[in-house]
């Protein structure tokens, strides 16, 4: 078959709702939209671990961290999902690697801040994870059917770390003033960078025109962002602390919120590498990719030793 | 460093299920794959049983033979219980 009828049998079949699979013919920006986006959502999930790692041996109460723990253990299911189904792609799973330890592959700019104090714990299950499951409850019914396979184990997971998140500030905040104090602090350092997660706004985004055309993107970056306004700011009053945002107010018209301009200038020199942890987020990764190395090679030895062990008997 | 086999993961939700693919995962060997399987795909009470089969030996269709493979089971309404007329006194059959 000719390239162009390749073509419009896939277009068919996206314009149908028809999944794509592994074996089917693509477009080779297709494949390579999905490789970005898959491996990047992979690497975040796995740099992602690195700022509440820092929490586990400080969490307040033995039920915290075994929260905390199953929490980052999550994440780590979620990195491993995803590369598998990025791997269905075509690409290999240490090359994945070998682009986020080079700074080829980006990861969600949001885990380049640090984690100062408990309450972070409690901001980033409520605010980070609440805008990850935003972006992933769409991506479900993605055209590529690994990749919705994926978000979907994903999604089923990923309500406990909200819902984790937002006890743990809700303890805070009824507790002793110091505590309403730190959820507060947390609430401030962690508002803007988790409105950020969704990418920069509709004008200035390269790539989603194109994949709402694939049905690999279900929602514009602007649309997701405006739900998540919409569905934390009655949480917030919940809580009873302020979102750090003066010009936040309902619009009647609208039937949405309105909030303020989010500082881009900030989020570009994060993506850079430039935000307050990414050396030391890669840095971490890197070195537990070079430490583990002779625990891989001995692994394969092992294995290769068994298995001749085996043909020989 | 070269990348450990892939292996294809299949649960077992419950005695009485089959076995159901689930995903993917790599591992050294057999034994590291199930436990590794363990560790991803059943952190949730997911399963009773793993199998886990090197992706390698796993030899699939190719989706362009689909119109010969399946068409031919399109136009066979007679191997459907529903192809039959039959009165209504009889109830159930």
């Amino acid at each position: 078959m000719d390239i162009k009828s390749l073509e419009d049998r896939f277009n068919e079949k996206i314009d149908e709702d028809v999944r794509i699979e592994p074996k089917d013919w693509m477009p080779d920006n297709y494949r390579k939209t999905l490789i970005r986006q898959i491996s990047q959502h992979a690497h975040s999930e796995i740099v992602g671990m690195l700022p509440e790692a820092n929490w586990i041996s400080r969490a307040p109460t033995l039920r915290r961290k075994a929260a905390a723990l199953a929490k980052v253990q999550d994440e780590a299911g979620h990195g491993l999902y995803l590369y598998s189904a990025c791997e269905t792609l075509g690409v290999e799973r240490d090359q994945l690697l070998q682009d986020l330890h080079s700074g080829k592959a980006k990861y969600s700019s949001i885990f380049n801040y640090p984690t100062l104090t408990w309450a972070d714990m409690g901001a980033i299950g409520w605010l980070v994870d609440g805008a990850a499951i935003m972006n992933q409850v769409p991506l479900c019914r993605a055209s590529y059917g690994p990749y919705a396979r994926a978000m979907v184990r994903v999604c089923k997971e990923e309500s406990f770390h909200q819902r984790q998140g937002f006890e743990i500030m809700l303890t805070l905040c009824k507790g002793s003033e110091e505590q309403k104090k730190m959820a507060q602090d947390a609430l401030n350092r962690w508002w803007w960078p988790s409105l950020m997660m969704f990418g920069p706004t509709d004008e200035a985004s390269t790539h989603t025109e194109q994949s709402m055309r694939w049905g690999i993107k279900r929602f514009t970056n602007d649309e997701l962002r405006q739900k998540f306004v919409d569905a934390t700011k009655p949480q917030a009053d919940l809580l009873g602390i302020t979102i750090p945002d003066k010009d936040l107010k309902w619009n009647e018209e609208r039937g949405h919120y309105d909030f303020g301009e989010i500082n881009w200038e900030e989020f570009f020199n994060v993506i850079k590498g430039n935000g307050p942890c990414n050396k030391q987020r890669v840095d971490a990764r890197k070195s537990a990719y070079d430490n583990g190395a002779w625990v891989r090679e001995a692994a394969a030895a092992h294995a290769e030793k068994k298995s001749k062990k085996q043909a020989a008997a | 460093m070269k990348n450990w086999p892939l292996w294809e993961i299949f649960i077992r939700s419950k005695a009485g299920l089959n076995h159901k693919h689930v995903g993917s995962l790599h591992a050294a060997d057999e034994e590291m794959a199930i436990q590794n399987a363990r560790d991803v795909y059943t952190r949730r009470n997911e399963g009773v049983s793993i199998w886990v089969v090197k992706s390698e030996h796993i030899t699939a269709s190719d989706p362009d033979d689909s119109d010969p493979l399946y068409e031919p089971a399109k136009d066979k309404v007679y191997r459907h219980p529903t192809f039959y007329d039959l009165p209504d006194e009889v109830k159930h059959m």
